[in-house]
């Protein structure tokens, strides 16, 4: 990487460039039935305090027993982020009042977490491979809701999100823009949606974001860090880490000092503050929680999981290449969400992988953007785009034909073939045929071919154009070039 | 009827059983009993209407031959225990007029072998006191020597002169540093502390989750190894909870002690300590004697900081266990303008001093910077008197030692806190080991007040620790009557 | 109150706002007192010499038990709002919360 392409990331003062630091603390919730240590469902959208034990709602006596699934997707996403699974870990409590913390303490990891370090590789601002540290993952109860709308003087509280389990995954301060953060936070996404341990839901809240940013002289000494809490969509995690990147600098700039405090991120203004409720005491008085034992796993649990594993990204997109022979660029596309993927390779079957994936990222991701449609309400079947490559490939059709053949089955839903044959879209590769069209192209511009005989080449493409109108462009253009080359000499 | 007040709980299941009177007489007579103590100030809900209703049931059964394992014995409960349905307040204002919505499983346990809830009793406020004067309705009068106005103990204090005032047949208590034992000696009842993880704490109100623990007190060892039976066990709702199979305690109860041998701790001897007491002890050890048991002094050094080190984890635990409490959910609510001023007011209002105390302390030793020397602390001393019990019990099956180093001192009397505090210097080591223990009465003292025995045992061997309770019961024949017991 | 107090009044305002239970101007010395003897009766411990002593949380000799991922709990409104000392449309209701 040359050093004019470092500098890019770099925000440049009055006084030089500054380096932007980030960490990201990403709250995943797990996927799972049941909550974290209680039976309550975690299905999401359900009435206020519907899906609420007496465990969830901190009754005097209840007791925590955890969730087995919860602990094995933990372990999962541990493997997936190339993390050490820790045999041995605890469970502390985290004491804080807050409206919405029924306890008065989050059970969360502390000095143990599950999971401890590990990496993942993501594409930084060049476009080029980086390898970013995780810290850690432990589990921890997610908080409930409180509603702030409803009432001119009084807060509603919602406990069905309470004791829901989530994974923190805490990664180092290897981040060095947003786009960089956006683009870790794609991927911790995808990997989970892979692995199914979390549905990515960002709207939902299932994936939320707490960015930790610092700007310091490139490569000085760390400076101090403001934490920018609960961002849930990746579009507002760029934007708070630029727009508190470059606060930072301002006031370093004029000569003063970050405060370190938690922040929160207008989304209307598109500016961070401080958070008014920021306690003066924070002391969270961590300790192992009393109701529940620490947590040994053996290896075998582990290696159990390990060896049911599904493919992760990263060798997907390897194999996507060399299976069949599409550009690392594509692969990362088509390996982006596991439903193309799918649809990929269904679609690809036997066919030229290339051309599918041109077919799959340009032509359908683009009627499906313009057309407003999500992609798992895709009308086109992979077996259509399989059946209308093939149809490209034994010269069936021309490319531009099978473009509008493409829009037909998205409105009808019809089979490439079907469509060819009812619409008789078929090419035409008979050479009496397209010298009929060409003979007629050529009684029709006599003056033309005057004009191209007399050393006007720039006409021939004039001719092919013309050709392939008058065969309503069903003549096969290869045919078309060596017939007019004939003809006009 | 009121004679009826004098059988123990093995007694009136077989007179039950024969017809001798119904279920009905007697839960009337408790109810009748529960009302000539009331000055005692024991019961702080009592459950007449549904006991009524219960022992139709009872009758029923027993009508029918198909009675359960305590069909229609009365009892009381310690008010830490949620009750459907019955207000349940740990003796706090701050829980006042809470109504459980369910039943906690060593109370569950009771009913659903047929025993009936006379109400709740008394107790120091969240389980926090030894003299039963932290209670929010005020304190419960020991029922010896009544007019003396003396503490029954605490905090289970309302359950032990309860049991001693015979207005319940048996009750239930909890034990975080003594609660059960202490108070059963103070009122010269049986007080058994059973394994930490022998009982589910599921649906008690948690006061230090590390250390609490459910228990029986009443009559004489017979009826604790019954109720015991029934209060043990797996819950899947505890996790802290043992699968460990329960015996059959009654029934294996009897069991020669020759030839067991029986530490006797030299450290269990503070310089208070007074001539009755350790009269007391001598007698133990003579009955012990007598019946074969090998005695064998022994040193236990870390037992003096065993307190230390209780005042460190108990009001860690409990500061976070009792953060819950914040008017919201339930309980007490004093308004404010904001949350915080809200949650300020609530718990001002609705925590006693001692309750305070211990939050503050407990607040204190978790807070960064101190956590290390303090709680950290606590718990490396904390595992090595862990230890030195699980060597000691390499050498000897039993332990034998005073339960208190006084007897019933009078209600008011003590000022100075850690004066207080060391009422449980002898209860609280098996707390912090987790092993079960058991308090007798063994005599009276010159002022005519129970003086009981303690007697420690390994994990899960309550089965030992009542067959030596047992022998020394019969040995020692205690059989007085308290003067503000019903008649 | 003696010299090597630990606790004095800035760290009990400081226990105060952590624990929620305000500090009146009245009572706090008593209580600081109390607190001050509390500590000094458990400083004790330092005599322990705990060098290579791992701590003791809990005394349970058995393993975490592990729950199957089974919804069977829940769908209790009631129960959970039964006590509250103030709801509405089925939400706990309390003073407005500033962020
Ligand atoms: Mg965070
Ligand atoms: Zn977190």
């Amino acid at each position: 990487m040359s050093n004019a392409d470092q500098n890019s990331n770099y925000i440049s003062g009055k006084t030089g460039d500054w380096e932007i630091v980030i960490g990201l603390e990403i709250h995943a919730q797990v996927l799972s039935s049941s909550k974290l240590f209680s039976g309550a469902s975690t299905e999401f959208g359900k009435d206020p305090n519907h899906n609420v034990s007496l465990v969830d709602a901190a009754m005097p006596g209840m007791l925590p027993v955890i969730n087995q699934t919860c602990i094995k997707q933990a372990i999962k996403s541990g493997i997936a982020l190339n993390a050490e699974i820790n045999k041995y870990s605890v469970f502390d409590r985290k004491n804080y009042f807050y409206a919405d913390l029924p306890q008065g303490y989050q059970i969360s990891q502390y000095k143990y977490p599950i999971v401890g370090e590990g990496s993942l590789k993501i594409t930084d601002t060049n476009g080029e491979d980086k390898v970013i540290g995780i810290e850690r993952i432990h589990l921890e109860q997610d908080a409930g809701k409180s509603l702030h709308d409803q009432h001119p003087s009084k807060s509603f509280i919602d406990l069905n999100r309470t004791g829901v389990a989530l994974m923190e995954i805490v990664s180092k301060p290897d981040l060095r823009s947003p786009e960089e953060a956006a683009s870790y936070v794609k991927k911790i996404r995808t990997v989970l949606r892979y692995i199914e341990t979390c549905d990515g839901n960002m709207e939902q809240g299932s994936l939320r974001a707490d960015c930790n940013v610092s700007v310091r002289k490139p490569n000085g000494d760390l400076g101090t860090r403001c934490e920018i809490k609960n961002l849930n969509s990746i579009k507002f995690i760029s934007q708070a880490i630029q727009y508190e990147a470059e606060r930072q600098v301002e006031i370093l700039e004029n000569g003063g000092v970050i405060d370190q405090e938690t922040r929160l991120f207008d989304t209307s203004t598109g500016e961070t503050r401080s958070m008014r409720s920021k306690e003066d005491a924070h002391d969270y008085r961590y300790f192992p929680d009393p109701d529940l034992l620490p947590l040994e796993l053996s290896d075998s649990q582990i290696s159990e999981i390990r060896s049911d594993m599904p493919e992760l990204p990263d060798q997907l997109v390897e194999r996507l290449i060399s299976e069949y022979g599409i550009t690392k660029y594509d692969a990362n596309v088509i390996a982006e969400e596991k439903e193309y993927v799918q649809y990929y390779e269904d679609s690809a079957k036997n066919r030229d992988g290339k051309l599918v994936v041109n077919w799959m990222t340009s032509e359908l991701f683009g009627l499906l953007k313009k057309n407003n449609i999500q992609f798992n309400q895709n009308p086109i079947s992979p077996n259509y785009l399989n059946e209308l490559v093939e149809l490209i490939e034994n010269k069936t059709i021309s490319g531009k034909i099978a473009k509008d053949v493409f829009e037909i089955i998205f409105a009808t839903s019809k089979s490439p073939k079907m469509i060819v044959k009812e619409k008789g879209l078929e090419q035409v590769t008979d050479d009496g045929a397209i010298e009929v069209f060409v003979d007629q192209v050529i009684n029709e511009n006599k003056d033309k071919v005057k004009e191209y005989l007399s050393g006007k080449d720039k006409l021939f493409g004039f001719f092919v154009g013309q050709v392939m109108k008058v065969s309503q462009g069903k003549a096969n253009p290869g045919l078309v070039n060596k017939i007019l080359k004939l003809k006009l000499k | 009827m009121s004679n009826l007040l004098q059988f123990s709980i093995s007694e009136a299941l077989s007179l039950l059983e024969k017809k001798e009177f119904s279920t009905k007489e007697l839960v009337e007579t408790y109810i009748n009993a529960i009302e000539k103590t009331k000055d005692l100030n024991m019961y702080l809900t009592k459950c007449f209407d549904q006991a009524l209703e219960q022992a139709k049931v009872s009758d029923q059964n027993y009508l029918n031959g198909n009675q359960r394992f305590l069909e229609g014995i009365p009892l009381g409960v310690k008010d830490m225990f949620c009750t459907k349905g019955i207000e349940t307040t740990a003796s706090s204002k701050i829980l006042k007029k809470f109504i459980p919505t369910y039943e906690s499983t060593v109370t569950h346990n009771l009913w659903k072998e047929g025993a009936i809830n006379l109400g709740k009793l008394s107790c120091d406020e969240f389980a926090m006191g030894s003299s039963n004067e932290t209670a929010a309705k005020g304190e419960v009068i020991n029922p010896w020597n009544f007019e003396e106005k003396r503490t029954p103990g605490g905090s289970s204090g309302g359950s032990a002169a309860a049991v001693a005032a015979k207005a319940a047949l048996a009750a239930t208590g909890t034990d975080t540093g003594g609660s059960i034992r202490q108070p059963a000696a103070f009122c010269g009842v049986v007080g058994l502390k059973p394994t930490y993880g022998r009982c589910s704490r599921w649906g008690i109100v948690a006061f230090a989750s590390s250390l609490d623990q459910a228990g029986p007190i009443t009559r004489n060892v017979s009826d604790a190894a019954l109720m015991l039976q029934v209060i043990s066990g797996y819950d899947p709702k505890d996790s802290t909870s043992s699968n460990k199979d329960v015996p059959n305690f009654y029934n294996d109860l009897g069991k020669s002690i020759k030839g067991i041998k029986i530490g006797i701790p030299e450290e269990y001897n503070s310089d208070g300590i007074s001539s009755d007491i350790l009269n007391a002890k001598d007698m133990t050890i003579n009955f012990l004697k007598e019946n074969g048991a090998e005695i064998i002094p022994v040193k236990l050094p870390l037992t003096k900081y065993s307190l230390p080190v209780y005042y460190i984890v108990a009001p860690a635990e409990a500061s976070s266990n009792l953060a819950r409490y914040d008017g919201v959910r339930y309980g007490a609510r004093i308004d404010g303008n904001s949350l915080d001023e809200m949650y300020e007011n609530t718990r001002n209002l609705g925590f006693g001093d001692e309750v305070k105390r211990r939050i503050m302390i407990g607040t204190y030793v978790l807070s960064s910077g101190y956590y290390d020397a303090y709680y950290l602390k606590a718990q490396k001393v904390r595992r090595l008197i862990k230890n030195e019990f699980t060597e000691i019990f390499k050498q000897v099956d039993y332990l034998v030692t005073p339960t208190t180093p006084t007897t019933a001192f009078k209600l008011g009397s003590t000022q100075d806190l850690l004066t207080m505090y060391l009422n449980d210097v002898f209860t609280v080591p098996a707390s912090l080991a987790g092993i079960p223990g058991i308090s007798l009465p063994i005599k009276l003292d010159k002022n005519k007040l129970p003086v009981g025995i303690q007697i420690l045992g390994k994990d899960f061997d309550e089965q030992g620790l009542l067959n030596v309770a047992k022998v020394i019961e019969s040995c020692a024949s205690f059989k007085d009557t308290p003067n503000g017991a019903a008649s | 109150m003696s010299n090597n107090s630990k606790i004095d009044l800035d760290i009990l305002k400081k226990l105060g706002k952590l624990s929620r239970i305000p500090i009146d101007e009245t009572g706090s010395n008593k209580l600081m007192e109390d607190l001050n003897e509390i500590l000094g009766f458990i400083e004790q411990l330092n005599e322990v010499d705990t060098e290579s002593v791992d701590p003791l949380s809990s005394v349970t000799g058995h393993n975490l038990p592990i729950r199957e991922d089974v919804v069977d709990d829940g769908n209790k409104n009631n129960d959970v709002l039964e006590n509250a000392p103030e709801k509405n449309s089925g939400y706990f209701v309390v003073p407005k919360v500033i962020e």
